[in-house]
């Protein structure tokens, strides 16, 4: 299939009353939903209302959401202190499925959903569906992981919803994947960037692209860059999209970008957005970066106020292209976590992904990020795999691809790095997010 | 048109062992090493090797993990008199062809070196046409093979 072009692009907007609906509006629908929520979370959660009381502020003194900055935040680390059920606003008997996610400390952060919440999911991801050009005609392949990963649940919903097809592939053999995908006639299919990147690659191996129906992708749960999507986008000759989404607040469906992708629109009458200053946690202005933080406006088994993603974004509040008015956070820059302070500048693994982007490769080469101290200086090593397309059976010019990648990232990061040239997959893999810092500073 | 030979090259990484798994996987799967080269650096390691079946010998790496690729260069044969060696640089130097790097080793009778220049055909052809010879690829190959 070939890819649709902006001008022949038709949009399609599933719920143009609340995806168009004007500032005003959406506010007052906010706040109504708001004043709800915070009443539900202070009677039935023994944490907020906890939480609430130190404050000093009581579910009367929100008003509005102009009020949210009067409310607590919630960590990561709240969720898991009350692992697995003690965040629950509803009896257990109401609890309809669970989801969950591994943490990088090797323990569960649990989501549970009401039926109301798994139909709200669905909506939602079958407005990111429906914007990506997709209608109940449409048969998607879902190769993101069915299990208590959100990915594979979430997009099904999304197809159920939709009224779309959805064939539940799961992560995996990609022979079999390739053969559904031809034999089934998908129309769209959904998984992670780096999969998609790969089932592109050998579906192109395989010489098997000009039989497929594809025209679109929908990718999200690990961070990816443009490149990587025009890549994915000219190999299958189809259109790909930027999908958000964490268990904690609902899982895939909270953002998407359109077909500008001009930012990922949030789904801001379900789930709050504010972008505020990781050190002084006042609101940033739009444009500005800061973590993204959540409140869920209408979940009712887990609802959560003021969740803090770690997330770095900015906010757009103005209109699209498309037509939508929903607030757009740009894609992501990094995580708090993630970002290192080395020699005073604030370094980000994107950073260095991007740098060796623009390289040339197709790909950026599996890296890792080391941070040490020595002589109390801080000491940057970059190691990166050296693959078949970059190796040279010549010190001089593998030692002028790392002085060429030092140069890069330098100009990139705004610091030295040493550059350490290792053997393809030494570099440790993880099966959940990919590890991209070690810092050894002991900060 | 001259004939070239083909080099199995390997990036290792300095790491206690390294050398060894590479030379297993090629002895496990029955590949002779006729010459051999290392080459290191503070970071890593460069195994230059000709070997008796070099497609298969990087097939067999890459199955196992290994980064190796295959490099055309000259195998020249250098008789065991004083000053061949330098007789055969010297008309090289005078064809204008860059030497990036060489490393000797004994066939039979002759002594031989394995030659990387940037232009592999041009160099067989000077080394012909002033009195010396190369080993095609299927006499290097199979070389010091012991019957």
């Amino acid at each position: 299939m070939a890819a649709v072009s902006l001008e022949n692009w038709k949009e399609r907007i599933r719920d143009p009353k609340i995806e168009c609906m004007s500032s005003d509006e959406m506010a007052h629908l906010q706040s109504e939903r708001l004043v709800d929520v915070v009443n539900r979370a202070y009677h039935n959660v023994e944490f907020y209302h906890k939480k609430m009381k130190e404050q000093g502020v009581e579910p009367g003194d929100i008003k509005g959401i102009e009020d949210i900055h009067k409310l607590p935040f919630t960590t990561k680390e709240d969720l898991r202190d009350n692992y697995p059920f003690g965040l629950l606003a509803i009896p257990t008997k109401d609890v309809a499925r669970v989801q969950g996610t591994s943490g990088t400390t090797g323990k569960l952060t649990i989501a549970p959903y009401s039926k109301k919440d798994v139909e709200v999911w669905g909506e939602c991801v079958a407005r990111c569906l429906t914007m990506a050009g997709l209608t109940s005609e449409d048969i998607i392949h879902v190769c993101y992981g069915y299990g208590l990963f959100t990915g594979g649940m979430g997009l099904d919903y999304g197809a159920q919803a939709l009224g779309a097809v959805a064939i539940p592939m799961s992560a995996g053999n990609t022979k079999r994947q390739m053969m559904c995908m031809e034999d089934l006639g998908a129309t769209a299919f959904a998984c992670t960037p780096s999969y998609a990147l790969h089932l592109a690659e050998s579906m192109q191996e395989a010489g098997v692209v000009d039989r497929l129906k594809i025209k679109a992708g929908i990718h999200g749960a690990e961070p990816w860059t443009v490149e990587m999507r025009k890549k994915i986008e000219s190999i299958l000759h189809i259109n790909c999209f930027d999908i958000y989404g964490l268990c904690e607040i609902s899982g895939p469906g909270v953002a998407q970008d359109c077909i500008h992708h001009e930012g990922l629109h949030v789904h801001a009458d379900y789930f709050y957005p504010e972008v505020l200053n990781p050190s002084t946690h006042e609101a940033c202005g739009d444009g500005e970066t800061g973590e993204l933080v959540f409140t869920t406006l209408a979940k009712e088994a887990m609802p959560l106020i003021r969740y803090r993603t770690k997330d770095l974004t900015s906010m757009n509040r103005s209109k699209c292209k498309c037509g939508r008015t929903l607030p757009r956070i740009s894609k992501f820059t990094g995580r708090t976590d993630d970002m290192k302070v080395i020699r005073g500048v604030n370094v980000f693994p994107t950073q260095v992904e991007t740098a060796l982007l623009s390289m040339g490769g197709a790909i950026a080469p599996h890296y890792m990020m080391i941070v040490d101290r020595e002589d109390n200086m801080d000491v940057l090593t970059v190691m990166v795999e050296v693959d078949e397309s970059m190796f040279s059976d010549e010190i001089r010019k593998l030692d002028a691809l790392r002085d060429k990648i030092g140069a890069v990232l330098k100009q990139a990061l705004g610091v030295s790095a040493r550059v350490k040239l290792v053997e393809p997959k030494t570099i440790q893999r993880s099966e959940g997010k990919a590890v991209r810092v070690i810092d050894n500073r002991n900060l | 048109m001259g004939i070239t030979i083909q080099q199995l090259s390997v990036f290792l990484e300095n790491r206690e062992g390294r050398l060894d798994e590479v030379l297993s996987v090629l002895a496990g799967n029955e590949i002779n090493i006729v010459a051999l080269s290392l080459a290191d650096t503070s970071d890593y390691g460069m195994l230059r090797m000709i070997v008796s079946d070099p497609n298969k010998g990087k097939a067999v790496l890459r199955d196992n993990g290994i980064t190796a690729m295959l490099t055309d260069v000259v195998a020249l044969r250098v008789p065991h008199e004083t000053g061949s060696l330098s007789k055969a640089m010297h008309q090289i130097v005078e064809g204008e062809v860059n030497i990036e790097y060489m490393y000797a080793f004994a066939n039979g009778a002759d002594a031989s070196a394995v030659l990387k220049t940037d232009d592999p055909a041009r160099v067989v052809d000077i080394l012909r046409g002033s009195g010396f010879d190369v080993w095609e690829a299927s006499e290097a190959y199979v070389s010091n093979i012991r019957e």
